[in-house]
């Protein structure tokens, strides 16, 4: 593992500099092959850094942009006790979104210049976000596949080698079963309803099955980062692996559901002992990740707005943090 | 303070922290300096330029008789819109009976770097610990 972290030391450091890039180098691999946890004031490798970054600043990204498909049906909730449960849920993700911010600030960004990149257009969120939550039944099939492959993907994620990441996560998988479970619940009553209810929670079912399996990013082939984010133990298990979990377990729970997954093609391979699921349409992934998905334009200028809106609010309380500490100081 | 009370008269150890909003770039406590303090880059889309929220770290006593331990981190102005966020942000189930917010920068840690040095004078000295004394063993209620 140590040679593969080794990166090539720049000829302009001084032998001073190299030789402390050297020791940092050597800390750090022991700690990756010792399996324990990295801090942020530890050295670390420029690639391990920025891979980082880029990691948790696009699933803070994912969490707070994730606020809107959802709160796009709190005034519609068919009961005050589902809307407190899907204003809980946003609040979460809200929640969901400041942990990880903090936890990539540690690595040296401010939450300020990510939430400009965000709000500029020039960051990555989850794709999953770009789709439309076009009825109710959208929420059940939001919680029950989209934070279903969320934890799946999530819950590994915990044990991920850079400390402050693994530490929001634990938290997040914490509360994110609820969303999952309330999802389920949603969709279990509609499909216990009347015909067009049940309807309903197949036809969202329909649309999200596809678009959640695509969570899990990229198959193995065609991953260029995973094989480096496992070697540093970021990443624990292949995209294509956690996707085969993850149609297993909805496999079983579609059943008590009494509805269906839109897949002919699932199977369980005795030989490899995984689930295999039908072809995804990759193409449309990458689109949508490109920023041609039917909502990206909409969920981008929606954040922009409120963050722009929130600007006096924002402004205001330091002026009367500044008044008060100025009061403060005269008496 | 009432879990969803007014936090508006901070817990007594908040009334003592410094109020105005560091001007400086913050020291997480976790380790690196976040954020130079310098106002995003806003120009391509004319907002103005704003003051950023300093940076504060949150401690959460899960129940009387524990500790407050570190929860988290989050931005305010100041030490009363601290408490408040850290109040909707980490004790959303009643996660905490109290909570303590510290400017980041006033935190003082020791250097990763000196890890081995810093930390060294425990080792060899194994007599501090009950399982150096093994002759008692198989003796009841030692």
């Amino acid at each position: 593992m140590a040679s593969q972290n080794l990166q090539s030391v720049p000829a302009e450091l001084s032998p001073e500099e190299q030789e402390r890039e050297a020791a940092g180098q050597a800390y750090f691999d022991r700690i990756i092959s010792e399996d324990s946890r990295i801090e942020p004031r530890d050295w670390m490798p420029a690639a391990y850094r920025k891979t980082l970054l880029r990691q948790i600043s696009q699933h803070a990204h994912s969490e707070i942009i994730g606020m809107q498909p959802e709160a796009n049906w709190i005034t519609r909730a068919p009961s005050l006790k589902r809307k407190s449960i899907l204003m809980a849920k946003v609040q979460d993700e809200a929640g969901h979104g400041l942990y990880l911010y903090s936890a990539a600030e540690t690595l040296g960004q401010s939450r300020d210049q990510m939430m400009e990149d965000l709000i500029a257009g020039k960051a990555r969120y989850s794709s999953i976000f770009n789709y439309p939550t076009i009825s109710w039944a959208d929420m059940g099939a939001i919680g029950w596949l989209v934070d279903g492959a969320a934890i799946c993907n999530q819950v590994p994620l915990c044990r991920a080698s850079y400390g402050p990441y693994g530490r929001a996560m634990v938290r997040i998988c914490k509360e994110e079963s609820f969303h999952q479970r309330q999802g389920f619940e949603i969709l279990l009553e509609l499909s216990n309803g009347t015909p067009e209810q049940k309807q309903m929670a197949q036809d969202a079912v329909n649309r999200w099955y596809a678009p959640s399996l695509m969570m899990f990013g990229p198959p193995d082939d065609d991953s260029p980062n995973s094989k480096q984010s496992m070697a540093w133990n970021i990443k624990r298990f292949s995209n294509d692996e956690l996707r085969s979990r993850f149609v297993g377990m909805m496999v079983e729970q579609v059943r008590v559901l009494g509805l269906t997954l839109p897949d002919k093609d699932i199977r369980f391979n005795e030989e490899t002992k995984k689930w295999e699921h039908g072809p995804l349409d990759w193409n449309e992934f990458k689109e949508v990740l490109a920023g041609r998905g039917p909502c990206n334009s909409q969920r981008v200028e929606r954040r922009r707005e409120a963050h722009e809106n929130g600007a006096w609010v924002r402004e205001a309380a330091v002026a009367y943090a500044r008044k008060q500490a100025q009061k403060e100081n005269a008496a | 303070m009432a879990p969803h009370g007014n936090p508006e008269a901070p817990a007594s150890a908040a009334s003592e922290i410094n109020r105005e909003a560091p001007k400086v770039a913050a020291t997480n406590a976790e380790g690196t300096t976040t954020a130079p303090a310098s106002g995003p880059d806003v120009a391509s889309h004319g907002a103005k330029e704003e003051t950023p929220w300093s940076l504060w770290e949150v401690f959460v006593r899960s129940s009387r008789g524990l500790s407050h331990v570190h929860a988290g981190s989050l931005h305010a102005p100041d030490a009363a819109m601290a408490l408040r966020n850290a109040r909707d942000l980490y004790t959303r189930r009643n996660e905490g009976v109290s909570i303590w917010v510290v400017p980041a920068e006033a935190i003082s840690s020791s250097d990763p770097d000196s890890k081995g040095s810093f930390f060294e004078s425990p080792q060899g000295k194994d007599y501090r610990h009950a399982t150096y004394y093994t002759k008692s063993e198989g003796v009841k209620h030692l």
